[in-house]
């Protein structure tokens, strides 16, 4: 059985190795959540936004031309139609509600592609919230329209400068500040990293993903379940919310494209159940990236969202079971293969979620499998790296 | 004995730690920066373990951190380096640093070449107390090692009261909501918790960290707890120092006059 216990450990992977000035915090969060989050004026107030501000359910869509290709029925996920471009906003919305529930004033967040930093601006600026994400001084430069959209929805980009100024810097720097500001800040963590309660929470308010894909899926095939579900992995959270309702249904095959980079062997890679040993990351016992001294690796990944040192505890936890299926793509196949999206369906996708489309291309499947694959965004924010590699 | 308990038996007050990087400025510093602490007339040395991810730390010790591994410092090397370094230092000794690089090297045998080189406690900034009750304390206390927990203003009465019953070191108060090397200066708010803990009559001695930086902040700081540790002052210090053993004790005895 798969799911998080009581100290949020799932298996070997999780926990709350948290500096104790944060404990308040992690506590207040821990007790609250769950009855927070099962009341029926959350739901209620949860369900609507989804519903009207997300544009929720995102369409289950059934992709001709690509299932032609590899001779399997493929359908692609649609949360590159969520409002903002990806499931990132997902996660905010649930967020934002438990935040004004907690009585906190401020929110802070870290971002990696952007799109989580567009998520919490856009759910900050839906209930008047004030907004700071902190955001690698290298990703700023590599995601630039994200930046600007930030700024016109009126939150604060704050650089990142230290290490690898990446994702994994960001969320360094995020928790520093919630260390200064512990009392009338709520920190919206956009992946499902961090110390417990974050990785489940996240999970939760990303697991919408299955459970419309479950009703989707019967009243297109007559069956809840794939054989297959396709989704890319930096911290995981797309991965986590698409593979959520079927942990433990082990007829569903679960795979997860990390990002090889250059190559899983170049030294410029992101490929961390590879590359990665277990180790702590951002307050919880997971898989990273590391020197045998235990310190963290800088990874690299031509896609901001996916260039992060570790993945979430339940990843770790399904790759050290054998649960999940683990591949890891090359930066140029990832981009060969959001090509191929655009063309055969007229879909750009974000540079991460072509991860998961190459995946295609490196497992086996029978004819006629019923995949899905979770289409986690759109490629919008993506334009200049697409147009620096020009292979189009 | 122990040399922190044996510090606490004789001294109730003014007690001064400094913090230090490992390896920084440059990266055979580590010993001649601890002689020239222990000169100047401090009480307890803090030594950090240089780590790639230091969360707790504002930008100051983020740099000493990166430049001393830039500089080649690792675990194994500090070992080396600290091999021996009791025929010269005498006072209490204290590794602080993140769990992940400790864990790699192996928790137990960190904890048997702490007390091989003489080591006296340890500070894991991000080692929660349960998992240190669950999984570590048996070890700790098979190396004679004293655990210091970290609270702030932020932590309840009755979190401070576990904190002091499951340690026999001291305890290292956080003067505020903050990473190090945040703030200076001490505010109304900040004293008022001071003695908020000073009242509660702990069977541990306190020490206030961050934000102490010079003989006022040190002498507010130990009227209201038994002393105070410096680590962000003291690193700049360092950084820009051209004579460094005569600089670290100038600096301390200005501090403690």
């Amino acid at each position: 059985m798969i799911r998080v216990d009581e100290k949020g450990f799932y298996g070997n992977f999780g926990g709350a190795y948290i500096p104790e000035m944060l404990h308040p915090n992690i506590e207040e969060l821990r007790e609250n959540y769950e009855s927070i989050v099962a009341s029926e004026e959350f739901q209620k107030e949860f369900q609507l936004l989804l519903r009207d501000f997300v544009g929720r359910p995102t369409p289950l869509y059934f992709a001709n031309r690509l299932s032609e290709k590899f001779g399997a029925k493929i359908y692609l996920k649609r949360e590159d139609l969520c409002h903002t471009g990806a499931h990132k906003v997902n996660n905010t919305v649930g967020q934002i509600i438990l935040a004004k529930k907690l009585g906190k004033k401020r929110i802070i967040a870290e971002t990696g592609a952007g799109q989580h930093g567009v998520a919490t601006a856009t759910v900050c600026a839906l209930m008047g919230m004030d907004c700071t994400v902190y955001m690698g001084e290298l990703d700023i430069e590599r995601q630039k329209p994200n930046v600007e959209r930030m700024k016109i929805l009126g939150a604060k980009v704050v650089p990142a400068t230290s290490g690898s100024r990446t994702l994994k810097d960001a969320t360094n720097e995020a928790m520093r500040q919630w260390i200064n500001n512990p009392v009338d800040t709520h920190y919206i963590i956009g992946s499902v990293v961090g110390p417990h309660p974050y990785p489940e929470m996240v999970a939760r308010f990303q697991s919408v993903i299955s459970e419309e894909m479950k009703w989707q899926l019967k009243e297109k095939e007559g069956r809840e379940n794939p054989d297959l579900v396709i989704a890319c992995v930096g911290g995981g959270s797309n991965a986590a919310g698409a593979f959520y309702h079927y942990y433990n249904t082990p007829e569903v095959r679960l795979i997860a494209a990390e990002a090889a980079g250059l190559g899983v062997s170049s030294g410029k890679s992101a490929a961390t159940t590879i590359l990665g040993t277990p180790g702590i990351l951002h307050g919880s016992k997971t898989i990273l990236m590391q020197t045998e001294d235990g310190q963290v690796v800088e990874p690299h990944s031509i896609s901001a969202g996916l260039d992060y040192p570790g993945i979430g505890p339940v990843h770790a936890h399904l790759h050290e079971i054998g649960r999940a299926e683990f591949v890891a793509v090359e930066d140029e196949d990832a981009m060969k293969a959001g090509i191929l999206l655009s063309r055969t369906e007229g879909i750009i996708p974000a540079i991460e979620t072509a991860h998961a489309i190459h995946a295609l291309n490196m497992i086996e499947y029978r004819k006629d499998d019923v995949i899905v694959i979770n289409l986690s965004g759109r490629g919008d924010k993506d334009l200049e790296t697409y147009i620096k590699w020009g292979g189009y | 004995m122990n040399r922190i308990h044996y510090l606490f038996n004789n001294k109730k007050d003014r007690v001064l730690s400094i913090y230090f990087t490992a390896g920084f400025p440059h990266l055979e510093d580590t010993l001649p920066v601890m002689e020239a602490i222990q000169a100047g007339g401090a009480d307890i040395i803090e030594i950090g373990v240089p780590y790639s991810d230091p969360i707790a730390d504002g930008p100051t010790i983020q740099d000493s951190n990166k430049i001393a591994l830039d500089n080649g410092m690792s675990m194994r090397k500090l070992f080396e380096q600290l091999k021996g370094f009791r025929a010269k230092i005498h006072i209490p000794v204290v590794l602080m640093g993140y769990l992940n690089p400790i864990i790699q090297f192996g928790m137990e045998d960190f904890c048997k070449k702490c007390k091989e080189v003489g080591i006296d406690g340890l500070i894991l900034p991000d080692l929660p107390m349960q998992q240190y009750l669950d999984e570590y304390k048996s070890v700790f206390e098979e190396y004679g090692l004293v655990n210091t927990f970290l609270i702030s203003p932020q932590t309840s009465e009755k979190r401070i009261r576990e904190i002091d019953e499951n340690t026999d070191g001291f305890i290292y108060m956080v003067s505020s909501h903050s990473i190090t090397g945040a703030k200076s200066g001490i505010s109304e708010e900040q004293i008022a918790y001071f003695k908020r803990v000073q009242e509660m009559n702990l069977k541990n001695p306190r020490l206030i960290g961050f934000g102490i930086s010079d003989a006022e902040t040190f002498s507010i700081a130990s009227t209201y707890s038994h002393g105070a540790i410096i680590g962000s002052a003291f690193i700049k210090k360092i950084k820009e120092s051209q004579n460094q053993s005569q600089d670290i004790q100038d600096y301390i005895q200005s501090v403690i006059r």
